[in-house]
Formats: C-alpha cells, sequence, structure tokens
C-alpha cells in the first residue's frame, strides 16, 4: 500500500471536528466537513467551496496544438476563443472513453486540459503517445491547485475578493490571469453541481490562504466548505457523468447520454469516431436513463436492473437525492426498457424491488444567469 | 467524542441492547455508528416475527453514501420495530439511544445468558477508543 496522497490543504481540514477522511483513488480527501446533507443543501441555496486540488491539469503547448485536441477530442477545439473552455471527452479506437474533461483556450497556441485525478497517468500516457507535430505536452498537476466556488452565491461571494469582472463571465469563459486574495488565478464559470459558480487554479502554494480567505469573505453569506461525498450527490442530481460511473473504457458517450459533446461531422475526424459514427447509425442498444425506487429501498452503483426475469442492466450511480427526498439512480438500461415509465426491478441485498424510468436530470437550477454546470 | 452509556450491552458490531422487561431487548447503533455513517436516510427493518441470530444481518442501514449491514446482538425473534424511523431515519443519528432505537427481540433464554456475550460499557470504550 503506497502513502496516500494529499492536496496542498490537508492541514486546512484539520480545524474542523466534523471532517472525515477517505482514500479516494490513492488521495486521502474529505468526504465530508460537516455531514453530507447540510453540504449539499448549502450549495443549492448559498454556497460551498470545494477543494478538487486532486485533478489533473495539462498544458499543449505549440502551432500544432488544435490540430492535436482534433484528433483526441470529440468536441470542436476549433470553436473556442481564447477565454473559453469546452466540456469533451477523449475515446479510444472502439469508443470507449479514456477520460472525461475540460480544454480551456489559453491563446492560439496553448491550452490547458483538466482530466480527473484517477486518470492522471494514463491520460499523460495516452495523450504523449498521440502528439504531433510540435506539440509540448506537460503535466502541471503538482503545482496547480484547483478550488470550486459553488452555489447561487458564488457570484457575490467571490466580487469581493477580486477587482476583475467575474461577474461577467458567460458560463465556460474564464479570466486567464485574474487575481483573487490578491494571488494570481485563473478563473472560470464551470463547475460540477448544477449551480452557478467558479473554478480557481491557483498555485499550489497560494491555495491555504485562498482558501482561508474565500471562507472568511463568504461566511456572512453561508459559505461552508463542501466534502466529495456532496459533490457527488450534486453532480448526481444534475446528472453530470462521473468517469468510472457514467462513463469508462466500456461505455461510449454516445451510451452515457453526453453525444452533443460529439461532433462527428468536425473535420479531420478523431480517435473512435468511426466506432462512434457506426453506432449512432446502427442505433444504440442501451442508454443511460434516470430510475427512481417505487418500492421502498435505494439503488446503488452495480445493483443488477431485470425486465421480464431478464437482466437488462445496472445502476451507476443511485442514492437517496438530498434535494428531492426521492430514491433515484442513473441506469444504463437496454434501449427496449428506456421510454419514460417503463417499470423494471432492482435487485438490492437478494431481492427485486419495483422501480420505474423518471426523467433526468432529476435537479435543475431555476434561475437563468450562469450555466455553472459542466455540460 | 462517542457517548456510551453505560446501562447497555455492546456488540463489536457497534450495536447497543438493553434489558426492557422479561425477556425483551431493545436494539439501535451506537453514538459511534451513526457517527462514522454519517447523515443516515433509509433502514431496512427485519420483519415481525422473524427470528434473529447474535452476530447476523437482521437488516441494514442507509447513510447517503454508504449501506452498512444491521447485525443483529443476541439471538430471538424480533417483536417490535421502531417505525418511525421510516419517515424519520435522521433519529438514528439525533439521538441513537434513544428515538433511534431500531427493534425490540424476545430473546431465547434468558437476557442476562444473552448479554454475556456482549461487552460492558467500559469494554465498548476499549474498542472505539
Amino acid at each position: 500500500m503506497s502513502e496516500l496522497r494529499r492536496t496542498p490543504l490537508f492541514a486546512a481540514y484539520a480545524g474542523y471536528p466534523g471532517v472525515r477522511c477517505i482514500d479516494f483513488g490513492g488521495w486521502e480527501l474529505p468526504v465530508q466537513f460537516y455531514g453530507i446533507l447540510q453540504e449539499h443543501d448549502a450549495v443549492r441555496k448559498q454556497a460551498g467551496l470545494f477543494d478538487v486540488s486532486h485533478m489533473g491539469e495539462f498544458l499543449v503547448t505549440g502551432q500544432y496544438a488544435e490540430a492535436f485536441l482534433q484528433q483526441v477530442t470529440t468536441n470542436d477545439v476549433s470553436r473556442l476563443s481564447a477565454g473559453q473552455a469546452q466540456y469533451t471527452l477523449m475515446c479510444y479506437p472502439d469508443g470507449g472513453v479514456v477520460d472525461d474533461l475540460l480544454v480551456y483556450k489559453l491563446s492560439q497556441d496553448q491550452y490547458q486540459l483538466v482530466v480527473n485525478a484517477s486518470n492522471i497517468d494514463k491520460d499523460f500516457a495516452w495523450l504523449s503517445d498521440h502528439l504531433i507535430g510540435d506539440v509540448v505536452l506537460e503535466n502541471l498537476s503538482e503545482q496547480t491547485a484547483l478550488l470550486a466556488l459553488q452555489g447561487p452565491m458564488a457570484a457575490r461571494i467571490l466580487a469581493g475578493v477580486t477587482a476583475d469582472p467575474v461577474g461577467e463571465l458567460a458560463p465556460f469563459h474564464f479570466l486567464y490571469q485574474a487575481e483573487v486574495c490578491g494571488r494570481k488565478a485563473l478563473v472560470s464559470r464551470t463547475g460540477y453541481t448544477g449551480e452557478d459558480g467558479f473554478e480557481i487554479y491557483l498555485d499550489s502554494g497560494d491555495a491555504p490562504h485562498v482558501w482561508r480567505e474565500l471562507l472568511k469573505a463568504g461566511e456572512s453569506d453561508g459559505l461552508i466548505p463542501v466534502g466529495l461525498g456532496a459533490r457527488d450527490t450534486l453532480r448526481f442530481e444534475a446528472r453530470l457523468p462521473l468517469y468510472g460511473q457514467e462513463l469508462s473504457k466500456d461505455i461510449t458517450p454516445l451510451e452515457a447520454g453526453v453525444g452533443m459533446f460529439v461532433k462527428l461531422a468536425k473535420e479531420g475526424g478523431f480517435i473512435g469516431r468511426d466506432a462512434l459514427e457506426k453506432q449512432k447509425q446502427e442505433g444504440l442498444t442501451r442508454k443511460l436513463v434516470g430510475i427512481e425506487l417505487l418500492d421502498r429501498g435505494i439503488p446503488r452503483s452495480h445493483y443488477p436492473i431485470f425486465a421480464g426475469g431478464r437482466q437488462i442492466g445496472e445502476v451507476t450511480t443511485g442514492t437517496q437525492s438530498p434535494t428531492l427526498k426521492r430514491n433515484l439512480g442513473l441506469a444504463l438500461l437496454e434501449t427496449a426498457y428506456t421510454e419514460l415509465g417503463t417499470e423494471v426491478e432492482v435487485e438490492i441485498r437478494g431481492k427485486l424491488l419495483r422501480a420505474q424510468v423518471v426523467k433526468a436530470p432529476f435537479y435543475k437550477r431555476t434561475q437563468t444567469t450562469g450555466e455553472g454546470a459542466k455540460s | 467524542m462517542s457517548e456510551v452509556r453505560e446501562k447497555l450491552a455492546y456488540s463489536e458490531e457497534h450495536e447497543w441492547a438493553e434489558a426492557v422487561e422479561g425477556q425483551i431487548v431493545r436494539i439501535g447503533i451506537t453514538d459511534h455508528a451513526q457517527s462514522l455513517l454519517g447523515d443516515i436516510v433509509f433502514v431496512e427493518f427485519p420483519e415481525l416475527g422473524a427470528s434473529v441470530s447474535f452476530g447476523e444481518s437482521m437488516g441494514s442501514i442507509e447513510s447517503v453514501k454508504t449501506v452498512s449491514e444491521l447485525y443483529s446482538p443476541v439471538t430471538g425473534k424480533v417483536v417490535k420495530v421502531n417505525e418511525a424511523l421510516n419517515d424519520q431515519p435522521e433519529l438514528l443519528n439525533g439521538e441513537p439511544y434513544e428515538g433511534g432505537w431500531i427493534a425490540e427481540i424476545e430473546v431465547e433464554g434468558s437476557v442476562e445468558e444473552a448479554f454475556g456475550k456482549l461487552l460492558t460499557a467500559e469494554g465498548y470504550k476499549g474498542i472505539i477508543a
């Protein structure tokens, strides 16, 4: 067992008596600071601050950077202007997913990629294997910290600690050289909660200062630190996929319902395009849908789902939705069983419980400003 | 620091048992257990009348994040379950030794015998320290 890795904020967690850390893909990270329900609620109604410094950041530089990213990602990088970011995926030739990520266009020949912590090494190797022309790939994950400030009060709180016009950022836009609490930062209007919010990229050494100052500045607006537990329930309600659950090397973006980020028609194609084109032509054999338990029970990841006495899929993520208090799941099901209202059965601890296909996302915020979510 | 009540008997699986009267024993989970689980949102009870055995699963407790087995600290028959937990599973967090009790079990043999297999408050404090 190798030692768990820690973010630059690990020492700052210690001040919270309710903090509980877990091993998350080799990282020692807080699953909660107070309680998952309280933290979830704070993000939906006020604001929460997440340490997501474990995420990976790569810098892609070169005249051929755009051409390179077009090849290795499914979305259309050529649509980005400097100062704009996009959600995208990397696929294998068979259409399975290497990872989902954000691409930030820093300038004409420089991009930042933000990848899942558990995939940093795999992604770096994959990208390295496909480099073209003059493109240089650097892994900046070690020296980069990432804070996510999310919730309806996020814009107001952030405006109090920066002179930069962060409130004017449209969704998926960013300020490359902003200053937050007196420290250099890249600030983007992005997030993974279904709320308005920002992601703040910092030098690792600056993270503890900014973490403390932000929490202080946001206290009167209800800002609290939020752990990975609520991060998962928040993204789940907003139907934002998690790699390893909704996405994997065995699940394509089309099956996972993120086909809008796959631009089959973009010039020059991309790795996995032909397989995805074929899958689209032939029709999907399975799809990701929402389910709700009709009987008493909570669906959980990997619980098998049956219909007509036969397994037709499985739950990818499930919990009791903290916002809605309904027992909900995301599930990958054979297409014939994906119509809204279709009844299926979930096997929970040896018992078959009734469930039905329901609309997802389960939660959509009502405000019209700032699409904070990742999709 | 988790509360451990003096007059109760405890299992190593973090359940408590309390003698009610005759052969009836009330059971629940400890303060330490609820704090480890976090926000509890669902309880799967044993059925009324079901036979349960010491150390064997009799249901489950689910927090937002995890599912945990509920092990019976005694052997006997379930004579009552705390239906209030259906609507208020958070009682398990808020008052694990009172409103958050889970079931009453009529033990096989005597209560003394049943408690002989369990830990005292001192013993339980030792394993959670």
